[in-house]
């Protein structure tokens, strides 16, 4: 087992994760699925499935809010937590923030004293609810020590619980322009990108990175080699709180309302966005650009299911075993990789 | 211990069966990615005999036995048992023929009882096919008194001691009622009185004709129990003879391949001023009152079996685990260690003992499991200063001469000796005046081994102060100015390396505090 001598020199082939990154190979998959419809749509519909600039805009769109959820979920599966509330604090904070961004010529808002709100007061109620809930999430996880699975499926619970509550299910209309303005048009990619290109960066080139890394590698080496994992975990689960936080702000400002029912169970296609994008969930392993890629090609799939007709009760069979045909062979890739 | 020792003499051996062998190995090779475990390795059972195997750590004897409890496979070669060839492709079937093997790790149940654990997988069932408690606990009795354990079949094996789950686990391995008798240092973690009580055993099993293959370090006990000796070295199979034509000299040689004495470096130990002072350290339910100096340019060896606290001081000084009460001094400052990140601000650095679940992060490069613990010194405004680390670390990769094909390669594919060296590397970068290091050699070859003696022996004359763990005497021995034993939680005495002996540290090891 650990009969291995030094004076044999090591002549493997360094086939690290550097070398051929995993990106590539889910891009090709990716590019491969975009290209099945393209043949499917020639042959079943006669048009183009990717030459269809509607059609790619509102997949994009679509994308967006779920890769922001699958940002923040990302982080948290590379430190080997789990994240299951994301979709209901998405919903939380869209209430919260749409019913701050009513309009005064509605006569019936939630709160009739506060509309015609500056703009930054409703997007940073949105932000406060979603870090609060994400505090909260890294806070029992760290000091209670309970699996994340478990805290986080409270959360998950108590916040859509909350979201309804907070106007007994009513949904939240007739918001402000200047707020409807975050989502409309390309906005909501945008910030979908320049949220990715941030957490790109940082895990790749900050201490912070460094250390999500290293928690989710070996905790107890983690711990050892003087990192404050408890802190770290509690920073680590706030980011994703804030980033769900967002997603409610932009999905509610895009729909022009804010309602309970809002992202359910986006918290799991976050989560498989960022497991087909190569994040092992024994942690340690992912990157944000394959989460991007991830959330793509789940939308590439629903809006190319759509397009050739396939049936939506269908559509989740299929997207049920690709997710885990994704795992089966990440497994197997890894298996190969790390040796012994 | 000498009653078994006569035992011994008057076995009859049981006739010859259809080979003169019970087992026999030919020319077994197995390789792992980038490594040669065992290249053409030979070995034979008698049956009635006791085959001690001997090698460094590393040399490919758990390897081999793993192959012939069927958890590994060989890449080629073949097994003989009873002359007739096998193949296992699984422990059970390995266990169905006839080959039982009691691990170096304890592999229990710590939430069943003992009788459960014995029986796993093979529960007696009742006629509706229910497991049948009642007869499981009476077979187990029935175990434990024909060898002269005393335990109750209904204790939850959690609340063992260690030397007793390692009884237990005898136990287990005895009740398969083996041809074949694998124990692999089965005597690790247990006093003398059980060591004893495990070669009434093995005598016994002996005498009815089984054949056991018994791994160990310590010479006492092969030339104690063992009618043969092999020796395997660095994956290849160098000799086996009858233990009786071998003395200690010879068995070292045999094994190192070199003179001992090369291992450890000479050292002119210029022993400077206090660095370290610990005062009735003590964590409540696994030490106390721990007390000790250390100076700089001074090793001092803390020798113990297992279970008797010496790791969990070493994480208690470090802050893993803070302690209960006692004080901390370091430089005349009295510290309340809480925290391993406190711990290295104040210049203590702690390799542990188990590289693989306190150590690296399988998944991260070398360069990553290198610089983690420095990162806080090499941040601007949260970023890494990836082009100085990198600088860095090469510079430490070519000192200890860690052996991989690039910083970038997963630190997951290098050999134990370079992930050890490189995990070395990690703590030296944070520059600490005080060094711990638990079991720094264990499980890897010589050749690493002697490479990381000569750089702790370098540091110690460049005025770190080290704290060195280790269970291999002679690593104690050959490295300490100083030697703390200690025995379930307490000190039981320190031996300056004149008075220093195998003898005189398991004593004391084995809470025999009167030494002369």
């Amino acid at each position: 087992m650990n009969a291995i001598s030094d004076n044999k020199p090591i002549e493997t082939p360094a086939r690290s994760r550097r070398k051929m990154p995993t990106e590539l190979s889910i891009l090709l998959v990716l590019i491969g699925i975009g290209l099945i419809f393209e043949a499917f749509g020639w042959m079943l519909r006669d048009q183009s499935f990717l030459m269809n600039s509607q059609r790619l805009v509102l997949m994009i769109l679509q994308v967006s809010i779920i890769g922001l959820l699958a940002i923040g979920v990302t982080q948290v599966i590379i430190t080997s937590g789990i994240d299951l509330s994301s979709g209901s604090v998405l919903a939380l904070s869209a209430m919260v923030a749409a019913s701050l961004a009513q309009s005064s010529d509605f006569g019936r808002a939630v709160f009739p004293s506060l509309t015609d709100m500056p703009v930054w007061v409703p997007v940073m109620a949105g932000l406060g609810v979603g870090l609060l809930a994400g505090v909260i999430n890294g806070s029992i996880i760290a000091i209670t020590g309970i699996p994340p699975f478990i805290a986080t499926l409270g959360m998950m619970v108590s916040a859509r619980g909350l979201a309804r509550y907070y106007t007994e299910g009513q949904p939240v209309s007739m918001l402000s322009e200047s707020y409807t303005a975050i989502g409309s048009g390309a906005m909501p990619v945008v910030i979908f990108l320049v949220v990715a290109l941030i957490f790109h960066i940082a895990l790749r080139y900050t201490k912070y990175g460094k250390y999500t890394y290293a928690i989710g590698g070996n905790m107890q080496a983690a711990r050892i080699s003087g990192i404050n994992v408890k802190r770290h975990l509690v920073i680590v689960y706030s980011i994703a709180g804030l980033l769900a936080g967002l997603a409610g702000v932009v999905a509610s400002a895009r729909a022009a309302t804010g309602q309970a029912g809002m992202g359910m169970s986006y918290e799991l296609d976050a989560i498989a966005a960022a497991v087909i994008g190569g994040t092992s969930l024994v942690g340690g392993v992912g990157r944000i650009t394959g989460t991007v890629i991830g959330a793509l090609i789940l939308g590439v799939m629903a809006s190319g299911f759509t397009f050739i007709g396939v049936d939506a009760y269908l559509q989740d069979i299929i997207k049920g075993m690709i997710i885990v045909v994704a795992v089966v062979l990440d497994q197997y890739r890894n298996k190969k990789k790390v040796k012994r | 211990m000498l009653s078994s020792a006569a035992m011994t003499q008057n076995v009859a051996r049981p006739v010859s069966q259809t080979s003169e062998y019970l087992l026999e190995i030919v020319n077994v090779h197995k390789g792992f990615p980038g490594v040669v475990a065992l290249d053409d390795v030979q070995l034979r059972l008698r049956p009635g005999t006791v085959l001690a195997l001997m090698g460094e750590n590393g040399a490919g004897k758990s390897t081999l036995m793993k192959i012939i409890a069927g958890i590994y496979q060989p890449d080629a070669g073949e097994l003989r048992l009873r002359g007739e060839r096998v193949e296992f492709q699984t422990p059970l079937q390995a266990l169905q023929a006839g080959v039982a093997m009691i691990h170096q790790e304890l592999n229990l149940m710590p939430h069943m009882t003992i009788a459960e654990n014995i029986w796993l997988g093979r529960e007696p069932l009742n006629p509706l096919h229910l497991v049948d408690h009642g007869e499981m606990r009476r077979r187990t009795q029935g175990l434990l008194d024909r060898l002269n354990i005393r335990l109750d079949p209904n204790d939850l094996v959690g609340e063992l001691s260690i030397a007793a789950r390692q009884m237990v686990e005898i136990a287990k391995a005895v009740s398969y009622d083996s041809d074949v008798l694998i124990m692999d240092e089965p005597t690790s973690a247990i006093t003398e009185t059980e060591v004893a009580h495990l070669f009434a055993i093995i005598a016994d099993l002996k005498s009815q004709g089984k054949g056991i293959i018994y791994i160990t370090h310590k010479m006492d006990e092969v030339f104690n129990i063992a009618d043969e000796v092999a020796v395997f070295r660095d994956g290849a199979y160098i000799g086996l003879q009858r233990a009786d034509s071998m003395d200690g000299e010879s068995l070292i040689s045999m094994m190192v391949g070199r003179e001992l004495n090369q291992l450890f470096p000479q050292r002119k130990a210029p022993i400077g001023e206090r660095v370290l002072s610990v005062r009735n350290l003590t964590l409540d339910g696994v030490f106390r009152d721990v007390s000790f100096d250390l100076r700089s340019g001074e090793i001092l060896g803390i020798a113990g079996l297992m279970g008797s606290g010496r790791t969990n001081v070493a994480e208690t000084l470090f802050g893993v685990s803070p302690s209960s009460s006692g004080e901390i001094i370091i430089d005349g400052e009295t510290i309340h260690m809480t925290s391993p990140c406190q711990a290295i601000n104040k210049g203590l650095a702690l390799l542990t003992e188990d590289r693989k679940d306190t150590g690296i992060f399988a998944c991260l490069s070398v360069q990553e499991n290198m610089e983690v613990a420095i990162l806080p010194r090499h941040t601007g405004g949260g970023f890494v200063h990836e082009k100085a680390l990198h600088e860095l670390c090469e510079e430490m990769r070519r000192t200890l001469r860690v052996k991989t094909p690039s910083l970038e390669q997963c630190i997951g594919n290098l050999s134990g000796g370079n992930q050890q060296k490189a995990l070395l590397a990690r703590w030296l970068m944070t520059n600490p005046r005080i060094l711990i290091l638990d079991e720094p050699t264990r499980g890897i070859d010589v050749g690493a081994k002697a490479e990381i003696y000569h750089l702790i022996a370098k540091l110690a004359e460049q005025g770190m102060a080290v704290i060195m763990i280790s269970s291999e005497l002679p690593e104690v021995l050959g490295m300490s100015d100083r030697i703390m034993v200690m025995h379930e939680g307490e000190v039981m005495g320190f031996l300056d390396r004149e008075e220093a002996t195998q003898e005189a540290i398991m004593h004391l090891a084995s809470g025999i505090k009167a030494l002369h």
